[in-house]
């Protein structure tokens, strides 16, 4: 193991790791814990120049209360997960059907549409801005949830197909080979052999396109326009506009917009960082 | 299935193999083409028009980069770009140093890596939105911190000379955390036996880990070094939420600046925004290619 373990260092040095590891995680976190704490101060604290101290009274519950109350928030939030959840549906299950093709059969074109889906998926967002906002405004798709919807689904499916084709390669290629020997058709491996197997990667996928397409900001400027399907995102930016100062709002804003990732990482960590750093071990 | 369709069925039985992964590949195929792959070209084609989204566009040649040429917020923006590219692969042996530091097994070792993973789970908004709060004159955090050690009152997001760096370092926060956990996992798998035997032959410290340590985590820092680049490059949102690109349009990057021309108050040109975002995209071709040509020389070993 590196570094060398703790454990094995003498005394001064473990009781220094352990006193230096709180303090660091808190100076790591300092900007948030600021923001938390602010999100519970009564807006007489801001006024009275308190910035830092501990807060004069617990003005959670009211600050949390007059976001919901006063503003949309609860709408984009709703209109976040309206935009997350199919995109994630779609995205994985386009992701599915095309990693099984580029992982089990071997064409001449394979590796050059693999390619092109992990090229794909690097590309500056930029570049797609004009064309793709145009294309939905002439599909009468603009300023609308399914319009952001499929832009992400097929955004999605490069890094996604790259996820997937490389996981159904690491499967044990015998059992489909068996398969094909029995008569099976290719439909039915997939079905019935493949996609079982598939499960951890399918979980893995899931969680990490839910919180990419939750926390996307630049899609959400360029496709939507007005609060009825405007994400969370883009929506706390613009009260943010509105809140000039207040913020105690705008920190509790900010807090309720960045929980359901939040939740969900913590919900699912395990595939979340198998998600995420795959990868980064072999290859 | 269609066994009971003998004519048909003999040509699919026999073409099966052959047809299935085009079957398969179909649905994405045809949404990534529509979405992705069409409008790259398409792009770079209205780079050459003079259009304002809406009517009709007007052929003009290479105009739009001829006038790039003399535009100085392209160079400021293309500037910042290479400022953000540097800047910002910092996040990969900062990332590092993390990763070794938590690499221990005390008790709630766990919750302590969960707990430094956290700027990444967050949006750049909202954490645009903590930097913003942190570094406010008067009452920010980082503001008051300078202000006790040197005396002077820096408002970072609003001096020409500290604001995209200010931005930056935002910007780290998250890519950091992303590092540390690409580096985490490598740390988990390296060859125990390896590390154990030099430390046998007396290596330790720092020469174990650039001697031993290192070559086994390349494949984490590869990853890390190309989820860094695309961030640099299509960094947008920090800019968009904490400055919106100024003071007078000194924290711009490409990317911002190409939106702020083709969809903002500042005029509807798209072929001129086109243009910068072709600009963006080639510069991002070179790494790209950089990383195929790796996962391709890759594939053949494999």
């Amino acid at each position: 193991m590196f570094p060398t373990p703790v454990q094995k260092a003498p005394a001064w040095v473990r009781h220094a790791y352990t006193i230096i590891l709180p303090i660091a995680l808190i100076v790591w976190l300092l900007p948030l814990i600021g923001v938390a704490i602010t999100s519970i101060r009564p807006s007489g604290d801001l006024a009275a120049g308190n910035y830092f101290g501990m807060p004069s009274r617990f003005a959670g519950f009211e600050n949390y209360t007059a976001v919901f109350r006063d503003s949309p928030i609860g709408w984009y939030i709703l209109n976040s997960f309206k935009v997350t959840i199919p995109t994630v549906i779609g995205a994985v299950g386009l992701a599915c059907l095309s990693g099984f093709a580029l992982a089990v059969y071997k064409f001449r074109a394979n590796l050059i549409v693999f390619f092109l889906f992990v090229a794909g998926n690097f590309i500056p967002f930029q570049i797609l801005m004009v064309p793709v906002r145009d294309m939905t405004l002439k599909a009468g798709l603009y300023d609308s949830i399914s319009g952001l919807v499929l832009f992400h689904v097929a955004f999605q499916t490069g890094f996604c197909t790259l996820f997937m084709r490389n996981f159904i390669k690491s499967l044990p290629f015998a059992l489909i080979e068996s398969a094909r020997v029995e008569g099976v058709s290719e439909w039915r491996i997939f079905r019935y052999i493949v996609l079982p197997l598939m499960r951890p990667a399918i979980a893995a996928l899931s969680v990490l396109v839910f919180t990419f397409i939750w926390n996307d900001y630049f899609w959400a400027t360029v496709l939507v326009q007005g609060q009825h399907a405007m994400p969370v995102t883009a929506g706390l930016y613009s009260l943010n506009g509105q809140w000039i100062a207040a913020w105690h709002l705008v920190s509790a804003g900010s807090i309720v917009a960045a929980m359901p990732p939040v939740l969900m990482f913590f919900l699912m960590q395990k595939h979340f960082i198998a998600g995420l750093t795959l990868g980064a071990t072999k290859g | 299935m269609s066994s009971t369709v003998p004519a048909t069925s003999s040509y699919w039985k026999r073409n099966q193999q052959r047809l299935a992964p085009w079957l398969f590949l179909a649905p994405g195929m045809i949404m990534f083409s529509i979405y992705v792959i069409i409008p790259i070209f398409e792009s770079i084609w209205i780079s050459f028009y003079d259009w304002d989204g809406l009517g009709a566009k007007t052929w003009i040649g290479m105009a739009n980069y001829v006038e790039l040429l003399d535009d100085e917020a392209f160079y400021t923006s293309l500037k910042n770009n290479i400022l953000w590219l540097v800047l910002y692969l910092l996040a990969v042996p900062a990332g590092l140093a993390v990763a070794l530091f938590l690499n221990q097994t005390v008790a709630g070792i766990r919750l302590y890596k969960s707990l430094f993973f956290f700027p990444f789970v967050i949006s750049q908004v909202v954490v645009g939105l903590i930097f913003t709060w942190f570094y406010a004159p008067d009452f920010g955090l980082l503001s008051a911190l300078i202000k006790a050690v040197s005396g002077e009152n820096i408002a970072i997001l609003a001096d020409e000379r500290y604001v995209t760096l200010g931005i930056i370092a935002a910007g780290l926060w998250p890519q950091i955390a992303y590092c540390m956990i690409l580096y985490l996992t490598g740390l988990n798998n390296i060859n125990p036996e390896q590390v154990e035997a030099a430390r046998m032959d007396g290596a330790k410290g720092w020469s174990l880990l650039w001697n031993i340590v290192l070559p086994q985590l390349g494949p984490a820092t590869f990853i890390a070094i190309v989820v860094t680049v695309i961030g640099a490059l299509r960094s947008f949102d920090l800019v968009s939420i904490m400055t919106d690109g100024g003071p007078y349009g000194s924290s711009r990057v490409l990317s911002f600046y190409m939106y702020e021309q083709a969809l903002s108050e500042y005029g509807y040109r798209m072929g001129y925004g086109a243009a910068i975002a072709v600009v963006l995209f080639m510069i991002m071709m070179v790494f790209i290619t950089l990383f195929i040509v790796r996962m391709l020389m890759q594939e053949r070993n494999a």
